[in-house]
């Protein structure tokens, strides 16, 4: 068990943490005709829409209440209302998303009630769904703001089964997945192809990989998410045959979905090495009753192959790891599966998981705290964001880009990790990046007697002389 | 910062409009507003300081998603590159702990960083508490002996606009004036160009791009005591009322730095811009004329001449294959006309351009260099702004990072103007570069192949790609 050590010190530095609002806003991307609005001044906005921008450039969605002075110290109820109402006027979503902030918190917002507020004084907008999330940047990472996003969609948008007639396996070969924030539109892409190979028809909430996959539609603009998990999808959620619960940190809204529906869930922690993703389509068989489709038999091989190519490289490797915790965890588990090993471990907020991550300790801090971890144990690789690059320059170390933000490589949103065929393209991209430094390298060796003297011409010698020379008689 | 100093910061004696209704005054609209806060703009205008430990006090929010995400370069130190946060946890904000967590993170950063000074931001939720962040400042400076400046810059106050004005008085009120610059070194002395000093504000070197100018400046005996803030030293800020002529560069954001040290020390001032020819021609000028060398002034003619001849060779292919190219131009405002310059002077049409940003002098000139009938755009959305490419039939959008994807996914070409970017366009050698970035995305085969409809989809209209070779 990891032990957890505690951040000590007053500043961040080089922060690894992005804020609880920012994942909350993320979570309803991944829902079609969608568009969340931070509770919030304009910035907090501002920011998370650059943040977004640069790491899946792609326009994004976000509103703001816009809180100014007044309303900040007056009470900004009235901007949540005006706000969803210009939206529902301007933009007619499916969905609005509706997450605090840091300063709607501490003025003492009460989220909840501005919204029945709205749908009492403006009930032509009923059919608009408007999920309230509490999220604000003083607690948490960007990892449990989008997981309390995704509770409360589950919370807003899915009825209990005796209320609404839903009855767990009336849809046989539907397959509900909760996907948390570690999973990229790539990865979310391979999940629905496997789960499909199965003869299932998976029903991913939220689907980034539907909305922010980075396709050309043939419309110019739109004000909201074009893709994403449709709202009608969370009608028929309580008759799926299973639900897919993937990362740990979605616990708490699998435990709500399973309440409120009834449907059996299988859940797994991660889908990046053999055996996670063994567990994974074990599973799938047995919701399916079919067998596994030959070509994942053939897919596993090939995996298998790649470990036996890949683990002189990775094997007793030292790699450091900053990310958020569900992401921590399943590097951890795969780096320490192939024979490396964990060497520093930091995560931005805490989370139960932390202490199962696959390395002797894990701190809360950011990536200054992973700097001097790395630098202390010797790592020979760093994996993190996109602003870990610099920490990875300054020890000498090749940074393997993973978590957000990807802003200065192109296609990190849509990298592919899991699965037997994403985890053989990260084992070759690990054994790549690491055995292209001089590691265990043999350092060449200078003899004393081999001075680098200019080439003397030879003389002439005759045999006889060359005898006396060689030591001859 | 109370109501009324917000107030008096945006109540702009030196701007022809002020008797207007205040911009910044203007109440963000819930649900349909867009553009950064005065966090935001405070933090953009000072952060280029590079030597400085730049602290956002607040919760994760403010810097997580912020730090470390401009184009601005330096020469030199780059520890303005590294986030510092406090970080502000639940139990700070309930407990009030903050100011203690503030003053021990100055502590931490004056300890391990060893900055020229620390530049303090306050931010929403500690202004919303009642942090006195200036008094922790000013303990702060007393008990570790490095200047830290507080700059009060909650996200609520207001605009970005308002944030930029609240860094400079910041600057002007902490900072300028309290050393001396350094005696011009004697290898830089040439026989018979006496040295004058000027200051820039409102230059940040995105890309570097300034690098393609100070040469010039140097060759002609100008000294750059400091730009505010591209590429500063805190004390070259310091320093700033030594100068004999202020800069300021394209826009008003931080006029009121450029005003109070008029009033506080009698410098003048002018208003210019590095985008294009003819602006940077028009830059130089006005140096050797406010600065009044004779000498100054000839060799600035003789400068200009050279360049322009040289820029000139070097634009011509250019301005074959860019003329008559009609381009929207959104850039908030703030470079609106100096943009414009540089457009027409490789021969492209500035077909409408956003005035959101802009003061009531930024759109008189614009007027002037565009004609009475500009098209001028407020509306900043993308519908808005796509609704304007259709209509006037442009051939591609500029405008800040933000809008890129607008345009893209419209099929339409783009041009990053804003402080993402990563090439820099200021200077007659800047002109090559903009020249040439235009010609790479206009001129470019993939909008052809994005627009092509899929060839196996009936009712394929007239793109339909293989309709040659099926007839």
């Amino acid at each position: 068990m990891a032990e957890i050590v505690k951040r000590n010190k007053a500043m961040s530095v080089s922060p690894l943490k992005a804020s609880q609002p920012v994942g909350g806003a993320l979570a309803f991307l991944g829902l079609h005709r969608s568009i969340p609005m931070l509770h919030g001044s304009q910035g907090c906005t501002a920011f998370a829409k650059v943040f977004f921008v640069r790491h899946f450039r792609e326009p994004v969605p976000l509103q703001t209440t816009a809180m100014d002075q007044v309303s900040s110290v007056m009470g900004a109820d009235d901007n949540v209302i005006e706000g969803l109402r210009v939206i529902c006027e301007k933009s007619n979503p499916a969905v609005i998303g509706l997450l605090t902030t840091g300063l709607s918190e501490t003025q003492g917002t009460d989220i909840k009630r501005s919204v029945g507020d709205f749908r009492k004084a403006h009930p032509e907008y009923d059919h608009i769904a408007v999920v309230p999330v509490t999220t604000p940047d003083f607690t948490g990472s960007a990892e449990t703001g989008y997981a309390a996003a995704v509770t409360a969609m589950i919370d807003y948008l899915v009825k209990p089964a005796d209320a609404c007639g839903s009855h767990p396996g009336s849809r046989p070969r539907q397959v509900n997945v909760l996907a948390a924030s570690m999973l990229t539109p790539g990865d979310l892409e391979v999940l629905k192809e496997i789960i499909a190979s199965f003869g299932l028809k998976p029903n991913v909430l939220p689907d980034l990989s539907d909305s922010l996959d980075g396709h050309l539609t043939d419309m110019d603009f739109s004000p909201v998410t074009v893709g994403g998990t449709p709202l009608s999808e969370f009608a028929s959620i309580g008759d799926a045959a299973a639900t897919l619960v993937i990362g740990r940190s979605l616990g708490a809204a699998a435990d709500l979905l399973h309440a409120r529906t009834g449907v059996p869930d299988y859940r797994f922690d991660s889908l990046m090495g053999l055996e996670s993703v063994d567990s994974l389509i074990l599973a799938l068989k047995g919701i399916a009753g079919v067998p596994v489709p030959e070509r994942l038999e053939r897919q596993r091989a090939q995996l298998q192959d790649a470990m036996l190519d890949t683990h002189f490289m990775i094997g007793q490797a030292r790699i450091a790891i900053a990310a958020d915790p569900d992401l921590l965890y399943a590097f951890s588990r795969l780096v320490t599966g192939m024979g490396g090993e964990v060497v520093a471990a930091v995560a931005p907020a805490r989370a139960p998981i932390l202490a199962d991550v696959r390395t002797a300790s894990v701190k809360i801090g950011d990536l200054e705290d992973l700097e001097i971890a790395a630098r202390e144990a010797r790592a020979e690789m760093v994996i993190g964001n996109s602003h870990a690059l610099a920490a990875a320059e300054r020890l000498g170390v090749p940074l393997l880009r993973a978590g957000f933000p990807q802003y200065d490589v192109l296609g990190g949103y849509q990298k592919t990790w899991i699965g037997y065929r994403g985890t053989r393209q990260a084992l070759f991209e690990l054994a790549n990046m690491l055995s292209g430094q001089e590691r265990h390298v043999v350092q060449p060796y200078h003899s004393v007697y081999k001075l680098d003297q200019p080439v003397r011409p030879a003389k002439e010698v005759s045999h006889a002389e060359k005898a006396v020379a060689c030591g001859g008689a | 910062m109370k109501q009324s100093d917000i107030a008096e910061l945006l109540d702009e004696p030196a701007c022809a409009h002020n008797k207007k209704s205040k911009s910044g005054c203007a109440k963000p609209k819930p649900g349909a507003s867009a553009g950064g806060c005065a966090f935001d703009g405070a933090q953009i205008a000072l952060l280029p300081i590079a030597d400085v430990a730049h602290i956002v006090h607040g919760p994760i929010a403010c810097a997580g998603s912020s730090w470390d995400n401009r184009g601005t370069r330096s020469s030199g130190p780059e520890l303005y590159r590294l986030g510092f946060t406090t970080d502000l946890t639940e139990q700070d904000v309930i407990m009030g702990r903050s100011e203690k967590r503030l003053f021990h993170a100055i502590r931490q950063a004056v300890d391990e960083h060893a900055p020229a000074a620390v530049f303090v931001y306050n931010t929403c939720v500690p202004a919303l508490v009642g942090d006195d962040v200036d008094a922790v400042c000013r303990s702060a400076t007393e008990r570790w002996g490095v200047p830290v400046v507080p700059v009060d810059a909650a996200g609520f106050y207001g605009t970005k606009n308002l944030g930029n004005r609240i860094a400079g008085e910041a600057m002007v009120r902490h900072v300028v004036g309290t050393a001396e610059p350094a005696p011009v070194p004697t290898s830089a002395q040439r026989p018979g160009i006496t040295v004058h000093d000027v200051n820039l504000i409102g230059e940040y070197n995105i890309a570097g791009e300034f690098w393609h100018v100070l040469p010039l400046l140097d060759e002609l005996g100008i000294r750059v005591l400091c730009t505010l803030s591209g590429d500063a030293r805190f004390h070259e800020v310091q320093a700033m009322h030594r100068a004999e002529v202020n800069m300021m560069v394209c826009s008003k954001a931080m006029i009121n730095v450029a005003r109070k040290l008029e009033e506080r020390y009698g410098t003048p001032w002018f208003e210019g811009s590095f985008y294009g020819v003819i602006d940077t021609s028009q830059a130089l000028r006005d140096f050797a004329r406010l600065i009044g060398d004779p000498s100054l002034s000839e060799r600035t003619e003789a400068l200009i001449a050279r360049e322009e001849a040289k820029v000139d060779a070097l634009l011509a292919p250019w301005r074959h294959r860019l003329a008559g190219k009609r381009a929207l131009l959104y850039t908030g405002g703030v470079k609106s006309w100096s943009v414009i310059s540089a457009l027409q002077d490789l021969g492209m049409t500035v077909v409408a351009t956003g005035t959101k940003k802009s003061t009531e002098e930024d759109k008189a000139r614009i007027r002037e260099l565009m004609g009475e009938d500009t098209k001028m755009i407020d509306d900043g959305s993308p519908r808005a702004l796509l609704e304007v490419v259709r209509e006037q039939r442009a051939d591609i959008l500029i405008a800040g990072g933000r809008n890129m994807y607008t345009a893209l996914k419209a099929k339409l070409p783009f041009l990053d103007i804003n402080q993402e970017r990563e090439f820099g366009y200021a200077g007659y050698t800047g002109m090559v570069e903009l020249a040439r970035q235009f010609a790479l995305t206009l001129e470019s085969p993939v909008w052809e192949a994005v627009r092509l409809p899929v060839p196996w989809q009936e009712n394929a209209g007239p793109g339909y790609a293989l309709s040659a070779e099926v007839a």
